[in-house]
């Protein structure tokens, strides 16, 4: 019964998957298993094989896996690679299939059991200019499996745009959560705020570290960046509280290698530098350590009096293993011990001399990659002697890469139960059982006896600048010192979500993104980017209102600008406070004009996107139907906001919060919470 | 805790969930063996999901040939019958389970299911069997239960939009972790024949609906002397009836098991994909959770049913067991 009416609705559906990894593997499977007919698949990823990992890996490269990589749509195409890391969930790939596109592999391998659908695959980025609303409209529904919240505001607004049904989805760990977006009856994927990513204030990386993720961001974006990026980077890493100006013609010096040394000598060198004399300059500022624990130099001659080469002369010489890795050649074996002061010493300044000897072409363009085992390991060494010096418990490399390299939690089940629930979900939308819709929670410890909790949708948050009628924003900036640029890349990037942008002070064009620009328009437009707010030709200044527009989105959003002198560096670190979009609608009961299906959910919404631990009411479903007067607390972890899994007395851990939901690797999250551990943190790094 | 460290190649596979679970439940994951019988839809994509997981191996045990039917909600085959000629599904599954993890051994076990000896289960660390009589389940169940090693026992049946798990730990020690610290706890479950003997009125009055159903058109197709899934719309009436004798037999108000739900299930007696990939995640879930003692395991019944869309545990067990 339920499955015949089912195959109608589906055999008739054009339906568009975005996004790729753990999800988009499963979701294609279930589709296709499920009879649709018509899937277009858009992603943009090719498959490659990270040859570093080859040696070890060889028998799981060849495991057969679904062409999807971690990436989908994040903006590095470059970066886009099978790692062996995504194979205990993406399946359906073989080493054959090195350099072609994931989309078109992963069409071929479902080909391989469903022959007679039609699966039309895009080996493109989503935000391509070709993928328009008039694209979108094509289809009847969009399935989400997306990794990154860019890529999911972008889809947002073209489905709105286009009027065209979206589910969307996420997972991190066994947590998950499936949503039904459609225009005017349900939210959209943005009418509840989402958090921009953590950002630490300069001074606590450089001077005053407390927890070792900010050891992690020192080891990572200043130290390692300052010795093997791009040189002409600024980088915060001489900045010190008291005099950033007088030592750092001296401080450059140092980090250059000199041609009497060794690669030890050099190593030892900047070690002593970083972690000693840098330490000693801090700790004359005595005020900076009034309330704080001072911290310890640390010398190299004192962890290891002797040189290495008399220490490690037992490991077996240049093998490839130990020219890649400074744990091969210590003779280091298990990711997850934690080093002592004096193997952290060792792993530094080993993997200092094998970026030296080996990979000197790259020194000056490296970046720091997750999946670069020597950067790894230069990263945890460095991290773990500076948290040792700020008296921060050390980590084990596994650990060290999870937050460096924000790595998000994944398992092929929770995946498999999403994608089941985003078909469910697609399969409502096509029959269009408004009614029925709903959003599900996948939780890790049963809340009222449900593993697998649907809430009815919200409705559309009439104060969202996406997708309720504009509505305007406020900005505060001081419009004499912040640039046009800074608002493009904080506000109307960052925090706005576009890609195209237009700027417009009243009708004075200030700015705009296009392919068929005059070449003295670009010319203008770079100037104007260059000059502070209130001095642009057509002056923006407390009291004015801009008109932000994307042309491939179609969307717009009106901000009024207000005037500020001071912004506090350590809690407004964009030197700029956008606002009216972060607040709850006024409270209005028994609203009339309220859109939905007759039972009114009501919701606080967070007041602060950071405020951990808002709990959501709605009320509870059963049978279908909405029974009145009975609320419930639902942990809320939709995408981006925290999650509290408290509701019940005897929940596991309390501790546990999730900020963003992810399926795939490339993100900017991290979490650090494993089942054994009593401490579960999680941070976001920059 | 075993000693031995992951090799160098599991940790890179597995870098994703040993961030979730651990090394040491991955350690243990990577020593377990599972037994599993009837290869559709659910059945798979549990395979899949302990597969990529890294258990130690899986045998499969299936010698029925390929039919239309089989190949419904199965994505290891190809449509092909002609392909697929000559061999059993157990055979078929395996060719595409060994390419998905080659760390994993899979494996086929020839013969009828009922027909192995206790000796047999005792070189497996969990059984799952799925599409079996209620007869069977019992049996291997006893079984399961005979030896002195404990053998984590789960049953799987979709039909429909609707799916059910049954979970038999016997006795199941567990460290439970709580914000205040870790409590060593002590779950014991029924058997499947203990479970289903608890009387209806007994239950908790909201238990799910799913379940009374499953009890019924279980006990139809036994005493019919069908197979599972052998049952079509023609045989609803009979199945009110029987519904209704048992409902009476049981005082328990008729309404508690909705004739709407019989219908579903009897007329979609298969399994519903989406469905297949949720009740497959969850029992990868639990299977990996009691493996690796990591979690809270489920006890002992889990039925989602897309209609209302959740997924419920329930406990169905005698409050005050013999001896």
């Amino acid at each position: 019964m339920a499955s015949l009416q089912h195959s109608q609705a589906i055999k008739g559906a054009k339906v568009l998957m975005v996004g790729a990894g753990g999800i988009g593997c499963e979701l294609l499977k279930t589709l296709a298993l499920s009879g649709f007919q018509d899937i277009h698949i858009n992603a943009a990823a090719v498959i490659r094989v990270n040859i570093a990992l080859m040696d070890i890996n060889e028998a799981v490269i060849a495991v057969v896996v679904w062409g999807f990589g971690s990436e989908g749509f994040g903006s590095m195409i470059d970066m886009d690679t099978i790692e062996v890391s995504n194979l205990n969930r993406q399946f359906l790939f073989r080493q054959s299939h090195v350099g072609q596109s994931k989309a078109k592999v992963a069409r071929d391998a479902v080909l391989r059991f469903r022959p007679h659908i039609s699966i039309t695959p895009y080996h493109a980025n989503v935000k391509d200019s070709n993928f328009n609303v008039d694209f979108f409209k094509q289809f009847n529904v969009v399935l989400n499996g997306l990794d990154n919240l860019d890529a999911r505001r972008h889809v947002n607004r073209l489905c709105l745009a286009a009027e065209v049904p979206l589910v969307e989805s996420g997972t991190t760990g066994f947590l998950g959560q499936v949503t039904v977006h459609v225009k005017g009856k349900t939210e959209c994927y943005e009418c509840q705020p989402k958090p921009a990513p953590k950002t630490y204030p300069v001074c606590t990386i450089t001077s005053t570290p407390s927890k070792f993720v900010h050891c992690i961001v020192w080891a990572k974006e200043l130290l390692f960046a300052k010795l093997f990026g791009d040189k002409n980077q600024v980088n915060d890493l001489n900045v010190r509280s008291n005099d950033a100006c007088s030592s750092s013609e001296n401080t450059n010096d140092v980090f250059e290698w000199r041609d009497d040394e060794d690669f030890e000598q050099y190593g030892r060198r900047i070690y002593d530098h970083v972690f000693g004399y840098n330490i000693e300059l801090a700790l004359s500022d005595e005020e900076t350590w009034k309330k704080r624990n001072k911290p310890r130099p640390i010398y190299s001659r004192d962890v290891l009096p002797d040189k290495m080469t008399q220490q490690n002369g037992n490991v077996d010489k240049t093998d490839d293993l130990s020219s890649a890795s400074a744990m091969a050649s210590l003779g280091l074996k298990n990711p997850q011990d934690i080093w002592c002061l004096m193997e952290n010493t060792r792993v530094f300044l080993e993997a200092l001399k094998l970026f030296f000897t080996n990979r000197k072409k790259e020194i000056g363009n490296l970046s720091f990659d997750k999946d670069d085992q020597l950067a790894v390991e230069f990263v945890t060494a460095a991290a773990n002697i500076r948290a040792a010096s700020f008296n921060i418990p050390s980590h084990s490399l596994f650990e060290a890469k999870g937050i460096a390299g924000n790595i998000v939690h994944a398992v092929a089940t929770t995946n498999a139960i999403v994608a089941g629930l985003i078909v469910i979900e697609a399969i409502k939308v096509l029959k269009k059982d408004t009614d029925c819709y709903r959003m599900t929670y996948c939780l890790e410890h049963p809340s009222k006896k449900m593993l697998l909790m649907p809430v009815e949708p919200f409705e559309p948050n009439k104060s969202c600048f996406v997708c309720s009628s504009q509505t305007p924003l406020s900005l505060e900036i001081n419009t004499h010192r912040s640039k046009l640029r800074d608002f493009v890349e904080k506000i109307v990037k960052a925090k706005l979500g576009m890609n195209s942008p237009l700027i417009m002070c009243g009708v004075a064009l200030l700015y705009e993104v296009g392919d068929d620009l005059e070449e003295d328009m670009i010319a203008n437009y770079t100037a104007n980017l260059e000059k502070v707010l209130s001095e642009l030709p057509s002056p923006v200044t407390g009291g004015k209102m801009l008109t932000v527009e994307d042309l491939q989105q179609e969307f717009t959003c009106n901000i009024y600008i207000k005037h500020r002198e001071e912004f506090d560096e350590e809690k407004e670190p964009d030197g700029m406070v956008l606002s009216g979009w972060t607040q709850a609608p006024p409270e209005k009961k028994d609203d009339k004009t309220s859109i939905g299906n007759g039972a009114s959910t009501s919701k606080s919404l967070p007041t602060e996107p950071m405020d951990a631990q808002k709990d959501i009411e709605v009320k509870e479903i059963s049978d279908g139907t909405a029974s009145p007067g009975k609320k419930r607390k639902l942990p809320e972890f939709s995408e981006g906001c925290t999650l509290d899994q408290s509701n019940e007395a005897d929940e596991t851990r309390n501790d546990k919060k999730i900020q963003k939901l992810d399926d795939d690797d490339d993100d900017d999250l991290v979490m650090l919470d494993h089942w054994g551990k009593d401490t579960g943190k999680k941070q976001r790094l920059q | 805790m075993d000693g031995e460290e992951l090799t160098e190649q599991e940790t890179a596979l597995y870098d994703r969930q040993i961030r979730v679970w651990g090394a040491d439940a991955q350690r243990r994951l990577s020593k377990s063996h599972i037994l599993v019988y009837g290869m559709k839809g659910t059945i798979t994509e549990f395979c899949k999901n302990i597969v990529l997981a890294g258990v130690g191996s899986l045998t499969l045990v299936d010698d029925r040939a390929v039919t239309e039917e089989a190949l419904s909600a199965n994505f290891l085959m190809p449509p092909d019958e002609n392909a697929c000629s000559g061999k059993t599904l157990a055979e078929l599954c395996r060719d595409s389970l060994n390419e998905f993890n080659p760390m994993v051994r899979v494996s086929v076990e020839k013969g009828d299911l009922a027909s192995f000896g206790v000796e047999f289960f005792d070189k497996f660390d969990v059984v799952v069997i799925s599409f079996c009589s209620l007869a069977t389940k019992k049996l291997i169940n006893e079984r399961c239960r005979k030896l002195s090693k404990r053998v984590s026992f789960y049953t799987v049946d979709c039909r429909d939009c609707c799916g059910e798990i049954f979970v038999d730990l016997q006795k199941y020690n567990y460290a439970k972790k709580r914000l205040d610290g870790t409590t060593e706890c002590e779950l014991q479950y029924p058997s499947f024949q203990e479970a289903i003997s608890v009387p209806w009125r007994s239950l908790p009055r909201k238990v799910s609906k799913l379940y009374l159903a499953m009890r019924v058109i279980e006990r139809f197709e036994e005493d019919e002397g069908r197979k599972p899934g052998e049952i079509c719309i023609e045989d609803l009436p009979a199945v009110l009836k029987l519904k209704k004798e048992l409902c009476e037999a049981q005082s328990l108000n008729e309404s508690h098991i909705p004739n709407a739900l019989l219908e579903r299930l009897v007329m979609g007696a298969r399994e519903f994909p989406p469905v297949c990939a949720i009740i497959g995640g969850i029992l990868g879930q639990e299977v990996i959770k009691a493996i690796s003692g990591k979690g809270d395991p489920l006890k002992n019944f889990f039925f989602f049913d897309s209609v209302d869309g959740k997924g419920i545990i329930e406990d169905i067990s005698d409050p005050n067991p013999k001896g």
